[in-house]
């Protein structure tokens, strides 16, 4: 076998007769830096939501990890247990509750209803906590309402979510939208920051974006993969320029 | 043993205030108490607020389930119903068993087992056309076990029914129709007469202990006051324990975006099952404590409407709010006994004649209306807002 961390072999889907995903396959290694392109409504969104489980493929499997896991029938949450975290579009925090008690959910622990109920905080999990929020600089608001933070800082939250989670694979669904310049920035080191010690893969509109990633790209359309290698060779290639760029 | 607790009530003085009053006002009800004090608390007062405080504890259930996992049950009021019941059984069969004794001690002829049993059949099941004991009153003379029923039946329903329900990801306003749905069918099922439970004459007679004949209803009212005070105050304090740890966060994170939850790794259906079964649990106590002070219980108890009413309670007194649901369930069965009760002086209009008997629930659905519109944190969220008002 490979050393992928996730190989997508050969996956199809429909919804109402309209495939979303068409025969696709690519692998992610692990530790690997990822961006994928497309234009509206080439898959991106469902292809993570058939890793994460959100969705089931109608045909072909998502293998996983060093064991050669099928993840195509497992629900949502082995999945995350398994070492996926998932980042979605919107910014999805508990609002009703304070940053800490949000990355305190998220911290890698056990996950059963006996064992969440009789937690007790220790030293350790309240460090790491700590220093997460130092890492998404949120250390000063972590008393904070998360309702109540800026739209960048919740999404950089939700990053800090899924770094507590320890996942191997981290995905990502446009991080940048609605960000000013500076967030962006800090976005974009924050997930090179993640891509040192797991495989991290970002879906993106923005150009700008994925040039400062400087990572392998993997062009989407019409539900599968048009083109895959660096920026400036998928950019060059005439079907990427006619179907997405050129639009 | 005593350490982490103490150190609980001084985080949260809330609960901390909540206790005190609790035992205050059980302290005032006693020295008030007709059977322990100068009598201006009358024991049918007392058996009034007795029942309040077993509703509130049925409030504090449903608030947990609602108002912080955010299912909107409508089945709770089932699982209060079927405490009542099981409780019912033992007083019922046992009181008339003793009866049936007293009887033959005045025959000539011993009676056998048998002959007495028969008896307490005819007795019990006579209303419904039957003499036969059904199959579950088998256990009807252990009081221990019809105890540990009080708990099993209604958590055990619960579990199938929550898994059932949970699995096939049937949320919101569907739940809420299901739950009504099982609270309906069950009602409908012990209306029926053989049903083994004595259709919709129900079980009756419970205000009087079995064997207690010669203890008078002031005292046994007070008894079952103070286990009502008792289980408020200790379910008060294991919800606030439970809201307050990590299944809280858990919890609050169901009710705002389940989805996520599931992302973060956590099982959210065999949370929700815990919350629901647990929930039923304590609505079963609840129930088991408010029938016996009722003297009766009858299907119509758990029919729609009364979850209808439950729903009522926890969202004036203000959801998500411990307290607030306890307030709630208070105040406003308090008010609708006084108002249909025919205490409340009627309000002559000239045209009309206002009688609250009649317009008491046109009140309280208006008032449901203002809180959902206006007040979505009910009275709890009235008092915060005084609170934070004066502190400034």
């Amino acid at each position: 076998m490979s050393g992928a961390l996730l190989e997508v072999n050969s996956i199809s889907v429909s919804f109402d007769g309209f495939k979303a995903i068409n025969n696709l396959s690519f692998n992610i290694d692990s530790g690997e830096l990822r961006a994928i392109i497309g234009p509206n409504g080439a898959g991106k969104t469902t292809f993570m939501d058939i890793v994460t489980g959100k969705t089931r493929p109608d045909e072909g499997d998502v293998i996983w990890g060093e064991d050669n896991v099928s993840l195509v029938r497992k629900s949502e949450s082995d999945i995350a247990n398994l070492g996926i975290g998932r980042k979605f579009q919107k910014p999805t925090v508990f609002e009703d509750q304070s940053v800490t008690e949000n990355l305190m959910m998220a911290l890698r622990n056990k996950r059963n209803p006996l064992a969440v109920l009789f937690y007790k905080s220790t030293r350790k999990d309240r460090n790491a906590v700590l220093s997460i929020a130092f890492d998404i600089g949120l250390e000063s608001n972590v008393d904070q309402r998360a309702g109540d933070l800026s739209h960048g800082r919740k999404q950089w939250l939700e990053i800090g979510m899924l770094l507590a989670q320890e996942p191997q694979l981290l995905l990502v669904d446009e991080p940048a939208a609605g960000m000013t310049v500076d967030e962006r920035n800090q976005t974009i080191a924050l997930l090179k920051h993640a891509a040192k010690t797991r495989a991290v893969v970002v879906v993106e509109h923005d150009m700008e974006f994925i040039r400062n990633l400087d990572c392998k790209v993997t062009v989407l359309h019409e539900g599968s993969v048009l083109a895959e290698g660096t920026l400036d060779h998928v950019t060059k290639n005439q079907t990427v320029i006619d179907v997405y760029l050129g639009r | 043993m005593q350490g982490p607790l103490v150190k609980f009530l001084t985080r949260h003085p809330s609960t901390l205030l909540f206790l005190i009053i609790l035992a205050s006002f059980t302290v005032l009800v006693t020295l008030g108490s007709e059977a322990f004090g100068t009598g201006f608390v009358s024991t049918s007062l007392v058996k009034t607020l007795g029942k309040t405080l077993c509703l509130c504890l049925v409030a504090l259930a449903m608030d947990l389930i609602w108002g912080y996992c955010g299912i909107l049950s409508l089945g709770h009021i089932a699982f209060f119903g079927l405490g009542g019941y099981m409780i019912g059984m033992w007083l019922m069969y046992e009181r008339t068993r003793l009866i049936v004794m007293q009887a033959a001690e005045n025959t000539q002829l011993p009676m056998t087992p048998q002959e007495i049993q028969d008896a307490v059949g005819s007795q019990i099941f006579g209303v419904v056309g039957g003499s036969e004991f059904p199959a579950i009153w088998m256990f009807s003379h252990l009081l221990s076990v019809q105890l540990l029923m009080v708990v099993m039946v209604p958590g055990v329903l619960a579990l199938i029914f929550g898994w059932l329900a949970f699995r096939s990801r049937v949320t919101g306003v569907y739940l809420s129709i299901l739950t009504q749905a099982m609270t309906l069918a069950l009602a409908l099922y012990l209306f029926q007469n053989d049903s083994g439970l004595r259709g919709n004459n129900g079980l009756s007679g419970l205000q009087n202990l079995p064997g207690r004949d010669d203890t008078p209803q002031s005292v046994i009212s007070m008894w079952f006051f103070w286990g009502s005070a008792f289980a408020l105050g200790l379910g008060y304090l294991c919800a606030k324990l439970i809201v307050e740890s990590k299944m809280g966060n858990v919890m609050r994170g169901i009710r705002d975006d389940e989805a996520r939850v599931r992302f973060l790794g956590y099982n959210v259906e065999a949370y929700k099952l815990f919350i629901f079964t647990l929930t039923a649990i304590i609505a079963a106590v609840a129930g088991a404590l408010y029938y016996p002070q009722a003297g009766i219980i009858n299907p119509a108890e758990i029919a729609p409407i009364a979850s209808i009413y439950l729903a009522v309670w926890v969202a004036i007194g203000g959801r998500g709010r411990l307290y607030g649901a306890v307030i709630g369930a208070a105040v406003v069965s308090l008010l609708s006994s006084w108002f249909t009760g025919g205490q409340a002086p009627d309000i002559p209009l000239g045209f009309a004649t206002l009688k609250w008997v009649d317009w008491w629930l046109v009140l309280l659905g208006l008032s449901f209306v203002f809180v959902t519109l206006y007040a979505h944190k009910g009275i709890g969220g009235l008092l915060e807002k005084l609170q934070t008002g004066t502190s400034k």
